[in-house]
């Protein structure tokens, strides 16, 4: 199954947008299933004990009590997606937005139509045909996203900084760009990699790129030399291990 | 990969045009309106964008600068496709032009499903009248016992249950009933033609059976006021339903997914007016039907008014714009 989506532009140069799979879209909608559950349990505990409200249901209080609680909790998803165009706390947290087919913004209508077929993407629990739809169908689709012509793409808002991350390496390194974006990679990502896997990928990366090197002489290095050997050959200095891609 | 010095010298010489875009898209993202000149930056901005993205595709296809790139123009393009917000002017338009049009196309389906309602409700007549037992399949055990003691079950509602309360539970559960009967659709039709038919089932059987303790003048006094729109919107939405079913079995033009966007898109609007109209029926539910101090007369007034309301809106005369005048020069 085809992860990538060409949508032709005005200017003739095709625009690729990422899919999202099941596991991202899942991953957003827990998030977002959590902070409705929250708000609305926070809401009620809040007209319960704070505002002494009675809370059951033939209560002349229930129209205070119950109801945000239950338009928080029913029509978060169709309120929010539509006043933040397409996105969602979860979303947002998952590196995730909505678009058009065409990769657009989508429209008001279609974020509505999108929201009235969870009725049968959440049939029979735990949206299982949602989640089913998004296994066998291309763009790995709920059928609200059929009905609307939306898709759940990859929204990358890191790319502003990894371009500007680019410039300066650019600017002071006398390394292949191919090398170049392979050590920038590996510094971003220095404090999350394992301590014996990252001496391994730095020695084998200042072993490529410095191939007068001695093999022996690296092996020896420790941690926080070879990230500043890593840090040298992009043209900067280094400003610790600790700190990663921040010191760019 | 090309000539190193100069792929480094192309991202040197365009980044600071790139953190300008990047600066903007996050500006834009933010705003809730752009001005003209913002607009026109914006157009601007992607047609470089889309130049530059098409020399980094070609001198360094599988570089983080080109994955970067296509990000940003991906959320450029997502901004200026970005169609404006309407406001009122775009519910006029929705009041004028898309509802009246959803309506006209669904019109034969919309006398399918209210021929298919009036038919199950007499074999729901007919089945109660027959075999009285089976009311027990459509009606609920205190419900039975209400009618069977002479009393109607909507009697004192509005002394057990706060008529504000009634109305928000009474337009939550039809609203969600006429949302399922358009949604089942997509099971090719059958899903709504089961639902529209059950609902007049269940409507003939209790007729039916509150005729046979003579009740059903109480019974009619009491749905009268609402139950014109509420029945007439489920006919309405089960004919969107079925057309959403038919779009799939018989695709107009294109493919069935294509076809069945284009027909939830069409008949969409018409569903947002039902959803509207079935809130004013919650609360004609909540607060004049249960209630004994309105007459037969008031309510069948308020009945067949909101039903020519509930019309007029639909095929769009309420709105109407008006017609330019002739003759003048």
């Amino acid at each position: 199954m085809d992860d990538q989506v060409s949508v032709q532009s005005a200017t003739g140069v095709d625009l690729t947008l990422r899919i999202a799979g099941p596991g991202s879209r899942s991953y957003a909608f827990l998030i977002d299933w959590h902070i409705r559950l929250l708000l609305g349990g926070a809401w009620l505990l809040l007209a319960g004990f704070v505002l002494k409200l009675s809370l059951t249901l033939r209560s002349q209080d229930a129209l205070l009590s119950l109801l945000p609680a239950a338009i928080i909790y029913f029509l978060y998803h169709p309120i929010l997606e539509v006043a933040m165009r397409g996105r969602t706390p979860g979303k947002r947290m998952a590196g995730l937005v909505l678009v058009s087919r065409g990769g657009g913004t989508p429209g008001t209508a279609a974020l509505l139509i999108r929201n009235i077929f969870r009725l049968i993407d959440a049939l029979p629990a735990f949206y299982a045909v949602g989640l089913v739809a998004c296994f066998v169908t291309a763009n790995r689709v709920r059928i609200g996203d059929m009905a609307a012509g939306t898709l759940l793409v990859i929204d990358d808002t890191a790319a502003g900084k990894s371009l500007s991350r680019l410039e300066t390496i650019a600017a002071g390194s006398p390394l292949r760009l191919d090398a170049l974006e392979l050590v920038d990679q590996v510094l971003e990502r220095w404090p999350a990699l394992e301590s014996r896997a990252r001496l391994q990928i730095a020695c084998s990366l200042l072993a490529r790129i410095e191939p007068d090197s001695d093999p022996a002489h690296l092996s020896a290095l420790n941690d926080v030399e070879l990230h500043a050997r890593l840090a040298a050959s992009l043209g900067r200095r280094d400003s610790g291990p600790g700190q990663g891609s921040a010191s760019a | 990969m090309p000539d190193n010095a100069d792929m480094r010298a192309w991202i040197v010489a365009r980044a600071s045009t790139w953190r300008g875009i990047v600066q903007s898209v996050a500006e834009l993202r933010r705003q809730r309106r752009a001005s003209v000149e913002e607009a026109l930056g914006a157009v601007e901005a992607y047609r470089g964008l889309a130049r530059d993205l098409a020399t980094s595709r070609r001198l360094a296809p599988d570089s983080r600068t080109t994955a970067a790139l296509e990000s940003l123009y991906a959320q450029l393009h997502a901004l200026i496709s970005r169609r404006p917000r309407g406001g009122a002017a775009a519910l006029l338009d929705l009041l004028r032009t898309d509802i009246p049009r959803a309506f006209h196309r669904l019109r034969p389906h919309i006398a399918g499903m209210a021929c298919l309602m009036a038919a199950s409700a007499l074999a729901g007549w007919w089945i109660i009248t027959a075999f009285p037992g089976l009311i027990t399949l459509i009606a609920g055990e205190a419900m039975i016992e209400h009618v069977e003691r002479g009393h109607l079950w909507t009697e004192g509602l509005v002394n057990i249950v706060p008529s504000s309360i009634l109305s928000v539970n009474i337009l939550a559960n039809n609203i969600a009933v006429s949302v399922l009967a358009f949604c089942a659709g997509i099971f090719l039709g059958l899903g709504t033609l089961y639902l529209v038919a059950l609902n007049g089932l269940m409507l003939g059987g209790i007729f039916a059976f509150v005729h046979q303790h003579g009740l059903a003048t109480a019974l009619f006094t009491f749905i009268i006021a609402h139950g014109p729109v509420e029945l007439s919107v489920i006919c309405v939405s089960g004919a969107a339903g079925v057309a959403l079913g038919e779009s799939i079995a018989h695709p107009a033009s294109g493919t069935r997914r294509d076809s069945f966007q284009a027909c939830a898109h069409q008949t969409a609007p018409l569903l947002l007016l039902c959803a509207a109209l079935l809130v004013g029926c919650g609360f004609i539910e909540g607060f004049v039907s249960p209630d004994p101090r309105f007459p037969l007369a008031s309510r069948i007034t308020i009945g067949v008014c909101y039903w020519l309301v509930m019309w007029a809106l639909m095929t769009g005369r309420l709105l109407a714009k008006p017609a330019p005048a002739h003759g003048s020069s």
